[in-house]
């Protein structure tokens, strides 16, 4: 498979901040990369230097077979863009913002109107199509930016952070754009905070920090990165010591205890069979078991271990899946 | 497509998106169109009493420079426009589109022609009102006309760079007044230059818009004979010497303003 993103020892200073240090990105065709890490990770500053908006200090890319610093033309030919913060003008209804778009990327009168008409039905713009975007919501605008990305069909997308600010009923149905996008071939680079985001949509996933990728691979892989399965039980007001010992009788490794809360994470291998028999020795040892789970890591430990900080999730993506 | 094409074609993209935001804020186009009608009345009612032109009248004299005057400040906006749109979201949608790197400043300079278009109509209807008349014939007029509009499209061009190199949108409407009123005043616009103190008069018979405004007098036949002959090359061929500056500011300041706007779009 070829790489339609291929990106070598990316650096970019602002002043005194060095945004990227030495960035590698390799995007093969038709796939979604999701680039992953925490605020002022190097990200939109990936995106702007991939996208020709922002020159590179260091470094070599190219971007659908056009190189990005000798032919930011061929480039933009071949891509389409949604940053971070949308870009839309203000004055122009939504319906002549995509028009205009279309003609800048030479479409044509006729395409770029009928283009423009098919997006704002698709993005649940129709009935807003033909006001001025001040009076639009910022989900509003949010949706027709990323509508602006895929005026031209182009072969490559470039989204950064494309469902921040949207509601859950807009973030699956972008999702599914996404997922219509790549069927068709489209090929993908997304930013996002959502960690549930990047382990749905993207086949790979690269997570940056200090302008360094610090790993690179499948949801699955990094899972594993960062551990294997553990049991997480809560017992009854008296049972904390018994639960203790009966449990690190099955624990790999180091066991954490929330003694407040009664709370055990016990690092284990084999599944549901050791849940099973976890259960059955904690029963018998007469231990009330409150709430008990099995659980893999989420990508939200990995984030979490990798970055050693938190992932900047505003709100709970739970209850969309 | 060659490079120029794609320039107006793109910049022909553009000049409609500006065109639509004078239909959607109207506010601007009334400020637009009621100063120039507040120049002339000013003008004509206060100093017209006091200033005296041998062989006319001070309105007939007046109204070329006013309408010079009002199509120079109306460059100023080709600055604001772009210093605006540079702070605004919708520039990095252009950045990252295949469109002529030209085009932004190219649909600009267009667009404001139509402010000055706008401006000029209502600027000859108050100088009929208060008693100006073309003696020359519409063919001439119309030239004059074309002329100011010329003029006024290559100082879109200088306000143009001055927009991309200034910070913000206000600092440009002072640097613009800065450099504008000297420039409006200091001419045969409002007085005739042989008035002046000795460097003044000089600066004024080399000014552009000294020129400028002549040639349109001589269009609409505003200078009676006995009106003070001008004296220098430039204000004996007034047209010509606008002529030249125009190509020498246009030749100058596209290339530049061009410039400065790839290599801003490239820098955030
Ligand atoms: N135009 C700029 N001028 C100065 N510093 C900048 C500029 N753009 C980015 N930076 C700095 O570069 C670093 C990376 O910023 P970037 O915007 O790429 O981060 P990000 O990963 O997109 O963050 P976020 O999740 O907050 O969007 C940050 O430290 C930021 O302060
Ligand atoms: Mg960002």
């Amino acid at each position: 498979m070829t790489n339609i993103i291929e990106a070598r020892g990316l650096v970019k200073h602002y002043g005194e901040v060095k945004a990227l240090d030495g960035l590698d990105v390799s995007v093969p065709e038709g796939t979604i990369l999701g680039l992953l890490g925490p605020n002022g990770a190097g990200k939109t500053t990936a995106v702007s230097i991939l996208t020709t908006l922002t020159s590179a200090d260091a470094g070599s890319a190219t971007v659908a077979g056009a190189d990005v610093f000798s032919s930011p033309g061929e480039v933009r030919k071949r891509i389409g863009l949604s940053g971070q913060y949308a870009a839309v003008d203000e004055h122009l209804t939504g319906f002549e913002n995509l028009d205009m778009i279309g003609r800048l990327y030479r479409l044509g009168k006729v395409t770029s109107r009928q283009r423009a008409r098919e997006l704002l039905d698709r993005f649940d713009l129709a009935d807003a199509a033909d006001r001025p975007v001040k009076t639009y919501s910022g989900g509003m605008r949010r949706r027709l930016d990323l509508a602006g990305a895929l005026v031209a069909e182009t072969p490559v997308l470039f989204l950064d952070e494309p469902t921040s600010g949207l509601d859950p009923r807009s973030r699956i149905e972008l999702w599914a754009i996404i997922g219509e996008l790549v069927a068709r071939g489209t090929t993908l680079l997304l930013t996002t905070q959502y960690l549930e985001e990047a382990d749905r949509l993207a086949d790979d996933i690269l997570v940056i920090d200090h302008g360094k990728a610090i790993a690179h691979g499948t949801a699955n892989r990094l899972k594993d990165m960062v551990g294997g399965e553990r049991i997480e039980v809560t017992v009854g007001d008296h049972d904390l010591s018994n639960a203790r010992s009966v449990m690190s009788t099955f624990s790999l490794g180091e066991m954490q205890v929330d003694e407040r809360n009664r709370h055990l994470v016990v690092p284990v291998s084999g599944g549901a069979a050791a849940l099973t028999q976890a259960l059955r020795s904690l029963d018998g040892a007469g231990v009330e078991v409150r709430d008990v789970m099995l659980r893999r890591p989420t990508l939200d430990d990995v984030f979490l271990t990798l970055t050693g900080h938190a992932a900047e999730e505003e709100e709970s993506v739970e209850e969309l899946v | 497509m060659s490079r120029i094409a794609a320039a107006l074609g793109d910049g022909a993209v553009i000049a409609k998106r500006n065109l639509i935001k004078i239909k959607r804020v109207p506010d601007i186009l009334i400020f637009v169109l009621i100063s120039p009608i507040m120049f002339v009345l000013l003008f004509a009612y206060v100093f017209g009493g006091s200033i005296d032109i041998p062989g006319g009248s001070y309105r007939e004299f007046l109204i070329a420079g006013i309408f010079a005057q009002t199509v120079v400040f109306g460059a100023t906006f080709t600055g604001v426009g772009l210093a605006d749109d540079m702070q605004k979201g919708i520039i990095n949608r252009f950045r990252s589109l295949p469109m002529s790197r030209a085009a932004v400043v190219v649909g600009r300079t267009a667009s404001d022609v139509v402010y000055n278009v706008l401006s000029l109509i209502i600027m000859a209807l108050s100088g009929l009102v208060v008693g100006w008349r073309i003696h020359n014939g519409f063919a001439s007029a119309l030239a004059a006309f074309g002329l100011l509009l010329l003029f006024a499209y290559a100082i879109s061009w200088i306000m143009a760079f001055v927009g991309l190199i200034v910070p913000s949108v206000e600092v440009i409407n002072n640097a613009g007044f800065m450099v504008i009123f000297p420039l409006t005043f200091v001419a045969n616009t409002f007085v005739p230059s042989q008035n002046l103190p000795t460097p003044l008069r000089v600066f004024a018979e080399w000014n552009p818009v000294s020129a400028v405004t002549q040639a349109a007098r001589e269009g609409f036949g505003n200078l009676p004979v006995g009106t003070p002959e001008p004296t220098g090359w430039a204000l004996e061929s007034p047209v010509l010497y606008t002529l030249i500056w125009t190509l020498v500011i246009i030749a100058i300041f596209a290339p530049l303003s061009v410039r400065r706007y790839r290599t801003m779009a490239h820098r955030r």
